[in-house]
């Protein structure tokens, strides 16, 4: 029952990643990555991981592919090259790179002589990766890394916004700035903070 | 099943999400065949802990995930900013640094 559970969730995983890489559209490679984000949770509840398997299945394909499906609508699923391309060649010499890289990893792995790879694993025990153990190791042994990703979510969302805001007024639409976001002289939510800014700092001394 | 199996499908999605972004142009396609290779280390991350019946494997793959959150998200800002910019939205297209 275990193998063919294990094939399935293996062919699912396997056809949403090729879907991903082949599909013309943005928006059908976003939804066969979904599927293959279902079938790697598949995967990882075989492996008992079942509080990751929950996590991937509601951040990575609810939060993650949500936020995708909307930046696809926005931005249109065009996929039209503008360009010419590099020709047979340059995509020849990428999917060699890409099965040398195959291969070389089949042999660590194979070649590797782990007597534990050829086991269907050790040590299971009952609770094994539930969420208790899991909250359990994030609040004793790895407190630091829980802090540090929060600090790192935090900051990705803040950098998001502003790389994302709306330029409304600049003369150049082609310069990005983040000190000139920050000094607040052309954002839309720059100029309360100017005046502020200047109020405590008073009057100029010079 | 034995756990080379599970490392085996891991390398076969890691090189699909290689040879993704090697050939696709468009950052978005680019961006997911990223996460497909993200998401192929998780899985081999998961089958190492299950290997050694220790969970702390699974605690690096969810550090994982919140990373490539953090990723998605700043490359999705990048994407939305090039588009509001009328800027092609193509890689070979953006290949200076200078605005």
């Amino acid at each position: 029952m275990a193998e063919v559970s294990f094939f399935v969730a293996a062919l699912i995983a396997l056809a949403g990643a090729g879907g991903t890489v082949l599909l013309r559209n943005p928006f059908y490679a976003v939804l066969a990555l979904v599927c293959h984000l279902l079938g790697l949770a598949a995967l990882l509840l075989l492996l008992r991981a079942e509080f990751v398997a929950a996590a991937q299945v509601i951040v990575y394909a609810g939060a993650v592919m949500v936020l995708y499906v909307f930046v696809v609508a926005y931005v249109g699923g065009q996929d039209r090259p503008i360009t010419p391309s590099h020709g047979p060649g340059m995509r020849a010499i990428a999917l060699l790179f890409a099965s040398a890289l195959l291969v070389e990893i089949a042999i660590a792995v194979i070649g590797s002589g782990l007597a534990v790879l050829d086991t269907d694993g050790s040590g299971w025990f009952q609770g094994f990766g539930s969420p208790e153990r899991i909250g359990e190791f994030f609040l004793t042994k790895f407190l630091l890394a829980f802090e540090l990703a929060s600090l790192l979510l935090l900051v990705a969302a803040v950098g998001a916004v502003i790389l994302a805001r709306r330029r409304s007024g600049l003369d150049d639409p082609r310069e990005l700035s983040v000190a000139e976001f920050m000094r607040g002289e052309t954002g839309t939510m720059g100029t309360a903070e100017r005046g502020t800014l200047e109020e405590a700092a008073g009057p100029p001394q010079s | 099943m034995s756990i080379t199996w599970y490392l085996l499908v891991s390398a076969i999605v890691f090189c699909i999400g290689v040879a993704g972004v090697l050939t696709r142009r468009n950052p978005l396609v680019i961006l997911l065949c990223l996460e497909l290779m993200l998401n192929a280390a998780n899985l081999a991350l998961v089958a190492f802990a299950r290997a050694h019946g220790n969970e702390e494997g699974q605690i690096f793959a969810l550090i994982v995930m919140v990373v490539a959150a953090c990723e998605v998200a700043v490359g999705l800002g990048l994407i939305v900013a090039l588009y509001r910019r009328r800027l092609p939205i193509d890689v070979d297209e953006l290949r200076e640094l200078q605005g």
